[in-house]
């Protein structure tokens, strides 16, 4: 089978490469294990919330350009990077998604344990802070489904407390109600599946009077609404008098599963494939060190050839980086890492520090070119987290990493094609 | 990797990060709450069962079998076959009258098509249907597939001789579905081999490949069939092909992961006819020539073994080489019959809530007709809309122009 691109891992960055390439007229194949990290996602992407010294970062736009050259930022360049920040929100709403944020000006999400994070870019609806605790004046409702476990009113009351007065109430429906019986898996997504017609304005009614009985000025809840048909969470917004808010649950994420869903049917609707749940196993590379073709496990001796690879396995949570006892790898390529020679440096005694697997990855040259036994593979790339070179938990880049290479290389991609014909 | 070896456990399920990605994507668990999801069921139930076999819940007869929790697993857990598995291991109710018969499709096949003028209006009347859900248990709404007067082999043996005269041979595995109900799907097969340039033959013994004894609990029948099998398919030593891919799957897959029969030497050769055919167009072995005076808008529905295969390119991607086919492909949802699931009165209501997306997306389309892999999907989809539902080989053998592609292929 015969592509213009493959792609292996269909994470944020695999679908944000397909979608780039498929949408200028490439054939794309993306190849993916497993759902991807941004099931855990908070409903929030990060560009970049802290500097090195873990100071919180108004202007990301700015401050990349404090960052080493070794990071991936770096790499594609100040002013390529603002070009394409540009049209991040135009490229989401293409395809479904609604994105609100500013890459001039990070605001703040809040998190399940009711702590406040720099953030770029959050779901439509999402409860977004100009500063750390501030979210509208006046006293704010909390309300959780009952029997729901995966939401903590009390954190988020205690992180509010400072400049709100805060109720919490519990709301319930019986269709919800049914869900009690396997009280282990009353999860956010079961959840969002019965949050839908009528019972959207039932909720309302209920949230509308504890409005009454509390005199709120706003309300938040866990992020469980939300469907694929139709859009619940924005109709139940407007049915609610006051502002709605949500905030995230523990995984799984609502948010983050719709929006992995509406790429990848996207990137379908425009003509991709999207192969779920099977594994490249292993790839072909000749003698002058190009990627041929690839394996995967169900396609069997059906070869994937394409002209360019682009590899967005992600990282350790998604099998993209391999750690075992002696050594980290990448399983496919076995490309070259960018690691702490000894393993005692992995970690650091301290759990809340920095820990150096987490900057650990495949090794690349400035146009993300990995490389095996020193020798750069000249049509593989290597985009979003799979990649070496930052620390997205600490400098809080995750998902802007993951978009940013893979658009980067996509366009460098098209440079070519465009010429071939 | 030896690290691996060491800790990790058939069906990895040691593997497990809790990440609860499966259970958002078990169509069961979206509508019943009375089934625990996947990860429970599975990975954590699995963890309990190993220490004491009494935490086994019956609840897991729920699972559907559809494999859809492996497919979204980021971490390469087998979930579905730690729930069949432990459903074989632990299971304390014992298979009922129903739940033989729907198994039992070899025999309930044998004497229905001997009667299949007096069985089809039979299995459709009301009195009869209000017996067999009061009593056996299957639901009064679940319409019957028709059996078919005449069977598959029986046209076959008709043709064996023709079969011989090619140099390249096939053996086909046509399964219980093709044999009673519907021996066209069988013959659209054999003409486009031929056209292809391929005789076709039967296996020495096939039985039915025993899905449906295995999700009912009859394993020792499954596994005795499962051996006759394998071991036909060894000494026919060519490419085994079949046009369903419930067979395919539990002939690849849960031979090994359930019975525990091992058939590496010849998993390979086990496949779909579609698959085999785009992997000879593809490397330009074979040539297939369209006709040009058909137009026809087809919907795609993955049934869920065949996304647990990974296969749905080929299918898809042999539909899309007609010119006069406009192919769409649904948004993967399972139907909700899973063989005879569907079929027990008590999961009748679940069985159409879970396909109720998949009838949605197929209406809002509005195709000329659907194109699926799998028999029961096509009974669900048919039964629940108004569509018309058939197997892509047999959209193939429509489209193709068979003097032109045999001349191509001489
Ligand atoms: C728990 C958690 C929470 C996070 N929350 C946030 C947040 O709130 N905001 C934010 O900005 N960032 C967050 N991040 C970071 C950010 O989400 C990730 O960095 C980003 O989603 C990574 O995307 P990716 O496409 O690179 O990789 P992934 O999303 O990990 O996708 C990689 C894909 O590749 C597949 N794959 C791996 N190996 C193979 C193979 N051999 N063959 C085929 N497929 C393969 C995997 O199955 C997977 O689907 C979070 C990360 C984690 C782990
Ligand atoms: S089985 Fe897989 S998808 Fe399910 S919880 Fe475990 S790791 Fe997650
Ligand atoms: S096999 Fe299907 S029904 Fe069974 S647990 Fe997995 S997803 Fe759910
Ligand atoms: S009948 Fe088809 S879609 Fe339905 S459960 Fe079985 S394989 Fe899946």
């Amino acid at each position: 089978m015969k592509y213009d691109t493959i792609i292996i891992g269909g994470g944020i960055s695999g679908l944000v490469a397909g979608i780039t390439l498929c949408s200028a007229g490439q054939k794309v194949g993306i190849v993916s294990s497993g759902q991807s990290a941004l099931h855990f996602n908070s409903g929030s992407m990060e560009l970049l919330g802290h500097d090195s010294r873990g100071n919180d970062i108004d202007d990301p736009c700015e401050a990349i350009k404090n960052l080493p050259p070794s990071h991936p930022y770096s790499k594609i360049g100040a002013a390529t990077m603002e070009a394409m920040l540009a049209d991040v929100k135009d490229f989401f709403a293409r395809a479904g998604i609604r994105l609100c944020g500013d890459e001039h000006h990070n605001h703040y999400r809040i998190t399940p344990m009711g702590a406040f994070r720099p953030a770029w870019l959050s779901l439509d609806g999402y409860a977004m802070f100009d500063r750390p605790a501030h979210l509208a004046d006046g006293t704010i409702l909390i309300v959780n489904i009952k029997g729901f476990i995966d939401f903590y009113p009390e954190f988020i009351r205690h992180a509010l407390e400072s400049t709100n007065y805060c109720e919490i109430r519990e709301i319930s429906h019986p269709k919800i109600e049914r869900l009690r019986k396997s009280a282990s898996e009353m999860r956010p997504t079961n959840i969002s599946a019965v949050i839908t017609g009528d019972v959207v304005k039932d909720i309302a009614a209920d949230i509308n009077m504890l409005i009454e009985q509390t005199g709120a000025d706003a309300v938040i809840m866990p992020a469980v609404v939300g469907s694929l048909n139709g859009h619940p969470d924005a109709e139940l917004r407007q049915r609610v008098n006051k502002p709605l808010h949500y905030a995230p649950t523990m995984p799984i994420s609502v948010g983050g599963m719709h929006m992995q869903i509406t790429l990848r049917q996207y990137f379908r609707s425009i003509g991709g494939d999207y192969f779920l749940g099977d594994t490249v196993s292993s790839a072909v590379i000749d003698d002058n060190g190009h990627v041929c073709s690839i394996f995967t496990d169900n396609l069997g001796d059906t070869p994937l050839e394409a002209d360019d690879f682009i590899l967005a396995s992600g990282s350790f949570i998604s099998h993209g980086l391999l750690a075992t006892y002696e050594k980290i790898c990448e399983p496919i390529f076995g490309l070259d890492i960018e690691a702490p020679e000894n393993r005692a440096d992995w970690c650091s005694a301290d759990i809340y520090a920095a820990h150096q697997y987490m900057s650990a990855g495949v090794a690349t040259d400035n146009m993300f070119h990995p490389s095996i036994q020193g020798r750069p593979v000249r049509n593989l790339f290597a985009a979003g987290s799979v990649a070496s070179g930052c620390d997205p938990l600490q400098e809080q880049s995750g998902a802007g990493v993951a978009i940013l290479t893979a658009m980067f290389i996509a366009r460098e991609i098209l440079k070519s094609y465009r010429h071939d014909i | 990797m030896t690290y691996k070896s060491d800790n990790i456990s058939p069906n990895n399920f040691e593997e497990c990060i809790k990440c609860t990605i499966c259970t958002a994507y078990c169509p069961v668990s979206a509508v019943n709450p009375s089934y625990p999801g996947p990860k429970q069921a599975g990975p954590d139930g699995e963890r309990y069962r190993l220490k004491k076999p009494s935490f086994y819940d019956e609840a897991l007869k729920y699972c559907l079998n559809c494999k859809r929790c492996e497919v979204a697993c980021p971490s390469g857990v087998r979930v579905g076959d730690i729930i069949q598995s432990a459903r074989i291991r632990y299971a304390k109710s014992k298979p009922s009258l129903r739940d033989r018969l729907l198994a039992d499709t070899d025999f309930v096949g044998t004497l229905s098509s001997a009667f299949a003028p007096i069985v089809n209006p039979t299995l459709r009347t009301r009195p009869v249907k209000m017996l067999m859900h009061s009593v056996l248990g299957v639901d009064s709404h679940r319409q019957f597939p028709a059996y078919s007067r005449s069977r598959f082999t029986s046209w076959y043996r008709r043709h064996k001789q023709e079969q011989e005269k090619y140099p390249r041979q096939v053996a086909y595995f046509h399964g219980c579905y093709v044999e009673y109900n519907n021996p066209a799907l069988g013959i659209d097969f054999v003409k486009i081999m031929n056209a292809l340039g391929f005789g076709v033959r039967l296996l020495d013994k096939e039985r039915c490949c025993g899905v449906a004894k295995i999700a009912n609990g009859l394993i020792d029948k499954a596994r005795h069939d499962a051996e006759i099998n394998i071991e036909s398919i060894r000494r026919a030593g060519c490419p085994v092909l079949t046009t369903s891919s419930t067979c395919t799957l539990t002939m690849r897959e849960e031979y090994p992961h359930l019975l525990g029969i091992d058939n590496s030497d010849v998993r390979e050769s086990i496949q779909l006819a579609v698959r085999f055919i785009f992997s000879l167009v593809d490397r330009g072995e074979a040539t297939l020539v369209f006709r040009d005076d058909i137009h026809e808008t087809i919907a795609y529905h993955t049934p869920c073994h065949m996304s647990r295969l990974g296969w749905a390119i080929y299918p898809v991607s042999l539909l899309k080489m007609a010119p006069g086919l406009t192919l769409r492909v649904l948004p993967q949802n399972c139907c909700g019959i899973a063989g005879t699931y569907g079929f027990k009165k008590e999961n009748y209501n679940v069985s159409q809530q879970i396909g109720q997306q998949l009838f949605d997306s197929i209406a809002e389309f509005n195709p000329d007709s659907v194109a699926t892999d799998c028999e029961t999907c096509k009974w669900q989809i048919e039964m629940s809309t108004p569509y018309k539902v058939e197997n892509p080989i047999s959209i193939l053998a429509r489209m193709i122009d068979f003097e032109k592609t045999r001349l191509a292929n001489s």
